[in-house]
C-alpha cells in the first residue's frame, strides 16, 4: 500500500478484526447523515413462464404440419417451407436450447439422480418427436430439427456412399448415444451439448472449436448429405428405432410401384431400398447356418463389450470433474507435479478434507464401474443385432424407404412417374380441361 | 434393431408399436420420478466462487452473461475500496491505472465524508471477478458475481459451469433465479 492509501487504511484496519463474523462485516454500514438512500440490487428475471407453452405449441404444430405435408399432401415444397420456418424459430431465434437431441441427457440425468427434477418442458421436447415417429416416421428430422434443417440447406452434390460404409458409420451414432447417456447419467458432462456443432452458428457466437466443427460438417454436408444426422446424432438413433414401427410412413409412390428405378437416385441419404433381386434364392441351409453363427456371435459381442466397457471405465470416469480434481490433488500431494491447478486451489480454499474428496471421487468411479460395462453390453447387443439385420434376406416387392433411415423429407416424391401422372391429372381437373392420354 | 424392416403382418407391427410406446412411457415415468415441473436456470453460488476469471472467457456470449453484482446493504462505503482500487494504487482517484476493473465498469461517487458509493455499470462489466477478489479478500465481500438472466441464454449445458474451477454453478428454479449475498430480494 502506497502512502496515498495508507491514512485511509488505518481506521479500517482497526475495524477489521473488531467484527464478529469473519469477513462479512469488517466495515459496518455507515450511518449516513446526508439523507442518502441506498440503491437496491437489481434482479432482472428470467424468461417469462408462458414461453414454455408457446414452445411446446410450436413443436406440436410443426410436427403435425410436417406429418400432414409429407404423408397426406406429399409436398416436398411444403416440408421444405416448414423446415425453413423451424430453422429460423428453433435455431436462430430461440438460440437452440433446449432441444430434443440434448434432452436425452437431461432425461438420463433425471433417471439416475434423484437430486435433479426433470423440467416438464424438457421432458415434452424429448417425448413428442419420439411419439410422432411411432406414428409418422422421422418427421422431426424432416423439418423440425434445426440441426437437420441447416444441413439440409447445403445438400448440393450428394455422393453415394458404399452401403457397408454407411451402415458402419451409422454405428458411430449408437456409440455416441451410449457415451452421452453414460456421461449424463453419472453427472460427468453433457457431451452432446458441449460438442453441438451448429449451436454457435445459430447464436452467431461461440468458441473457435465449435465454429470450426460446424463449418467442417457443413462443408462435408455438401457432398455427404446430413452427416451429423446420419452418423452422429444420438437422438436420430432413437427416432430410427421408433420410425421402424411407424403406423403411417411416407411412401415413395402415391399408389403402386412400377419398379421403374427412377427413384433410385432421388434420395441423398441412401434410404431407398430396391426390390429383392430376382433369380435363384440362396439355399435355405446356408441362410440358416449363417443366422445360427451370427446368433452365437451376439453373446460373444456382448461379453467383449462388457470387458471393453470395464477397461474403459476408469478413463471415462476422468471426464467427471470430481474425479479429475481428486487425481490432481493426489498428484500435487505426492509431489508428482509442481503446478497447482485453479481447481485444486479452489478445493483447498473450501476446507474440505482430502479424505472427503477421495470418498466423493470413489463414489463416482463406482458408478462408472457399473455404467462402463453396461454401455459395452448395450453396444455389443446393438452391433450384433445390426449384423443379423444386415444378413437376413428380405423379400421386397417394391422400391421402399428404409423406415429406420428415411428422414421423410419427401425428395423422392417427384421422381415417381405415378406421382407425376397424378399431379398432371390434378392440374387438369383444376383447369377443367378434358383429360388427354397421359404419358407414363 | 431386430425389428423387420419390411412390411410384416400388421399384427406384429402393432404389437411392437405397443411395446415401444410402453417403453417410451416407462422411460418417461422413470425420468420424471422427481418431476418438479419447474423450469431451471443456471446460477453461481457466490460462496463457492473463487474468481478464477473463466466467467469472462467461457460464456457463449461475446460478453459474458455473468456480471458483478453489488449487495449495497453489505457495503462499507469505504473511501479506499479494495474492489475498486488496485492494491498498489498511486492515488485514490478514478484514473485507470488505479482501478482493479479492466473496463472501468465500477462507478465511484461521493456520498458524504468519508463515504463513497460504488455502482456496477453492467454494460461495461465483463464478469472477470477481479473486483470481487479484492472486495472479498480485504473488504466486506459485498461485490460478487451472478448470472444475469436478462442476458443469459440458459444453455442446456452452461459452458461456464463446465469450466468453473470452484464448481460453483448449479441449476436453480427459474422462479428464484439468484443466489444473492446480503439477503437482497428476488424478482
Amino acid at each position: 500500500m502506497r502512502a496515498a492509501g495508507l491514512p485511509a487504511l488505518i481506521p479500517l484496519l482497526v475495524l477489521l478484526w473488531a467484527s464478529p463474523a469473519g469477513g462479512a462485516e469488517r466495515f459496518p454500514q455507515p450511518d449516513f447523515e446526508s439523507g442518502y438512500r441506498m440503491p437496491s440490487t437489481t434482479v432482472p428475471g428470467a424468461r417469462a413462464g408462458y414461453w414454455q407453452y408457446v414452445e411446446v405449441g410450436g413443436l406440436l404444430a410443426a410436427l403435425g404440419l410436417t406429418a400432414w405435408l409429407a404423408i397426406r399432401r406429399r409436398s416436398r415444397r411444403g416440408v421444405f417451407a416448414v423446415m425453413l420456418g423451424c430453422l429460423l424459430w428453433f435455431g436462430f431465434w430461440r438460440g437452440g436450447c433446449v432441444c430434443s437431441v440434448g434432452a436425452i441427457q437431461n432425461v438420463a440425468l433425471a433417471g439416475f439422480n434423484s437430486g435433479y427434477a426433470l423440467p416438464t418442458l424438457v421432458l415434452i421436447f424429448f417425448l413428442l418427436p419420439l411419439i410422432a415417429a411411432l406414428f409418422f416416421g422421422r418427421v422431426f428430422c424432416a423439418a423440425v430439427c434445426p440441426l437437420g434443417g441447416l444441413q439440409d440447406l447445403v445438400v448440393l452434390k450428394p455422393l453415394r456412399i458404399p452401403r457397408w460404409l454407411e451402415q458402419a458409420l451409422g454405428l458411430l451414432a449408437v456409440l455416441y448415444l451410449g457415451l452421452a447417456v453414460l456421461l449424463a447419467a453419472t453427472g460427468a458432462a453433457f457431451v452432446i451439448c458441449r460438442y453441438d456443432p451448429f449451436v454457435s452458428i445459430f447464436r452467431l457466437s461461440g468458441g473457435s472449436f465449435a465454429v470450426f466443427l460446424g463449418a467442417a460438417l457443413l462443408a462435408l454436408g455438401v457432398f455427404v448429405a446430413r452427416p451429423y444426422c446420419r452418423f452422429l446424432c444420438p437422438y436420430g438413433v432413437l427416432l430410427g428405432w421408433a420410425s421402424r414401427l411407424a403406423r403411417w410412413h411416407v411412401r415413395i409412390t402415391p399408389d403402386e410401384c412400377v419398379k421403374c428405378r427412377l427413384c433410385e437416385e432421388a434420395c441423398p441419404f441412401d434410404a431407398i431400398r430396391a426390390p429383392s433381386a430376382e433369380g435363384e434364392p440362396e439355399p435355405r441351409a446356408r441362410g440358416v447356418r449363417r443366422l445360427a453363427l451370427l446368433l452365437a456371435l451376439v453373446p460373444v459381442l456382448i461379453a467383449a463389450g462388457w470387458l471393453l466397457g470395464a477397461l474403459a471405465a476408469p478413463a471415462l470416469a476422468r471426464v467427471h470433474p470430481t474425479v479429475s480434481l481428486a487425481e490432481q490433488v493426489e498428484r500435487e500431494d505426492a509431489g508428482l507435479t509442481g503446478e497447482t491447478s485453479l481447481e485444486s486451489e479452489a478445493f483447498r480454499q473450501t476446507g474440505e478434507s482430502n479424505h472427503e474428496l477421495k470418498a466423493r471421487a470413489a463414489a463416482v468411479r463406482n458408478r462408472f464401474a457399473l455404467g462402463g460395462p453396461l454401455l459395452g453390453v448395450f453396444l455389443g447387443l446393438v452391433f450384433g443385432l445390426k449384423l443379423i439385420g444386415l444378413s437376413v434376406r428380405r423379400t421386397r416387392e417394391d422400391y421402399e424407404p428404409d423406415r429406420g433411415a428415411c428422414l421423410s423429407c419427401g425428395r423422392c416424391f417427384s421422381s415417381c412417374p405415378r406421382e407425376r401422372m397424378k399431379r398432371a391429372e390434378g392440374r387438369e381437373t383444376e383447369t377443367g380441361a378434358a383429360a388427354p392420354a397421359v404419358r407414363t | 434393431m431386430a425389428e423387420p424392416r419390411d412390411v410384416p403382418k400388421p399384427g406384429r407391427r402393432d404389437f411392437l408399436r405397443g411395446v415401444a410406446a410402453l417403453s417410451v412411457t416407462g422411460l418417461a415415468a422413470a425420468a420424471a420420478r422427481g418431476l418438479g415441473g419447474e423450469e431451471l436456470v443456471w446460477q453461481l453460488d457466490p460462496g463457492k466462487c473463487v474468481q478464477c476469471g473463466r466467467c469472462a472467457t467461457e460464456c457463449v456470449l461475446d460478453t459474458s452473461a455473468v456480471k458483478c453484482v453489488h449487495a449495497y446493504e453489505m457495503c462499507g462505503y469505504c473511501d479506499l475500496c479494495f474492489g475498486y482500487f488496485r492494491p498498489k494504487a498511486g492515488a485514490l482517484t478514478s484514473a485507470a491505472e488505479n482501478q482493479t476493473c479492466p473496463t472501468g465498469a465500477i462507478r465511484r461517487s461521493f456520498v458524504e465524508d468519508p463515504y463513497y458509493q460504488y455502482v456496477i455499470d453492467e454494460e461495461l462489466c465483463i464478469g472477470c471477478g477481479k473486483c470481487v477478489k479484492g472486495c472479498g479478500t480485504f473488504g466486506n465481500g459485498s461485490l460478487f458475481l451472478q448470472v444475469r438472466h436478462d442476458r443469459c441464454l440458459n444453455c442446456n449445458q452452461c459452458a461456464i459451469a463446465t469450466a468453473c474451477a470452484g464448481q460453483a454453478f448449479q441449476r436453480v428454479p427459474a422462479e428464484r433465479p439468484y443466489l444473492l449475498k446480503g439477503g437482497s430480494g428476488q424478482p
